[in-house]
């Protein structure tokens, strides 16, 4: 198994903007194995774009089925995605294994309707939201050279309501799994 | 050898404060690190981390002039400070209601019991000169769980704090 080494803020190839994926040979399938194992060693390890070590190409990998009762699409592979509907906004906050030491809350779309071709080159289709919409956002984000510091909201009088929020008046017997789980 | 400083700087608020204080370090070789700058009550307040080669006296005497046209306070303590310290809040409390005395005390021990260690707290008043409503934000860290300070904080509402509206939200950071 091999892991690829993580380029941090502020290396300038971050800000590049990845090309799209042309060949879906055999080269291509043993980068997404390393890449695999990469975001899997990571903190997160929730998400990664090919930019992220150093190859600019438009590749996204995808896996948010570690977070509890959401909705997602498992392990997915997403080359050349492209977002062809948003709807709704949320404040949430992000982290970046490209930006250590360092988290911030950012507004994303809640909703959106995703294409992209598979490792194969096989085009899909998916209805992504909440966390797992979040993520893709922040993925396709590298792929255009951008990180999520470029997007952050203020920490301070970020007065903002989730869609949902715990109120302990009427929230009379918040468990520890509901509150964990949310 | 550098050395981490605490700067406390406070003051009438007036523009270009920012501007000066830092071209004073700046110029006479300090490196800053984290900062918080506030307008408390119209006071200018900020605490500023400095990495400085030179001791307290030193230090002071690069702000003396800025301090003295400026009319600042300025408190220096030599600190045990790093940088890369983050620790990500897991928790988000928010607290109204009208203002009176204690709401900060009574809220914060009771969480302080059930485990809260508190990383940002920012609070403010609001509303009128006859109506004055008082509003609290918390973040920090659950080290007995999210469960038990919503227990103690439901506790305290039933009790003692009828009228506090109080709200309680894990914060999901999600890292990529």
């Amino acid at each position: 198994m091999s892991l690829l080494e993580i380029l941090t803020y502020p290396d300038p190839r971050l800000k590049t903007i990845s090309a799209p994926v042309t060949e879906f040979d055999a080269k291509l399938q043993a980068f997404l194995t390393d890449l695999e194992n990469t975001m899997r060693a990571g903190p997160g390890g929730v998400g990664i774009a090919a930019p992220q070590v150093g190859r600019f190409q438009r590749i996204v990998l995808l896996d948010v089925s570690s977070k509890p009762k959401i909705k997602h699409h498992g392990n997915l592979v997403l080359i050349n995605p492209e977002i062809t509907q948003w709807e709704g906004f949320e404040i949430g906050r992000e982290g970046c294994m490209s930006v250590p030491d360092y988290t911030g809350n950012v507004i994303r779309a809640q909703y959106l309707h995703l294409m992209a071709q598979d490792q194969h080159g096989v085009q899909h289709e998916y209805d992504m939201e909440g966390f797992e919409a979040r993520a893709i956002q922040h993925e396709l984000d590298h792929l255009d050279g951008l990180l999520f510091i470029d997007r952050l909201v203020s920490r301070r009088h970020d007065l903002f309501r989730r869609k949902v929020y715990v109120s302990i008046q009427t929230q009379p017997h918040l468990s520890s799994e509901k509150a964990i789980d949310r | 050898m550098s050395q981490w400083y605490m700067l406390t700087l406070v003051g009438k608020d007036q523009h270009g404060i920012v501007a000066k204080v830092t071209s004073a370090l700046y110029k006479g070789g300090c490196n800053l690190g984290e900062a918080s700058m506030l307008r408390l009550g119209g006071n200018f307040t900020i605490m500023l981390m400095v990495n400085y080669a030179g001791d307290n006296k030193q230090l002071y005497d690069l702000l003396k002039e800025v301090v003295l046209e400026l009319n600042l306070h300025l408190h220096i303590d030599a600190i045990e400070g790093h940088l890369h310290q983050h620790r990500d809040p897991e928790v988000r409390i928010t607290v109204h209601g009208a203002d009176r005395a204690g709401i900060v005390a009574q809220v914060t021990s009771v969480l302080s019991e059930a485990g809260l260690n508190i990383l940002d707290l920012e609070s403010d008043v609001g509303g009128s000169v006859e109506n004055p409503f008082y509003i609290m934000h918390i973040e920090g860290i659950a080290t007995q769980g999210i469960a038990l300070l919503s227990q103690a904080l439901q506790q305290l509402l039933a009790t003692q704090q009828p009228d506090l509206k109080v709200q309680l939200e894990p914060i999901e950071t999600l890292v990529m």
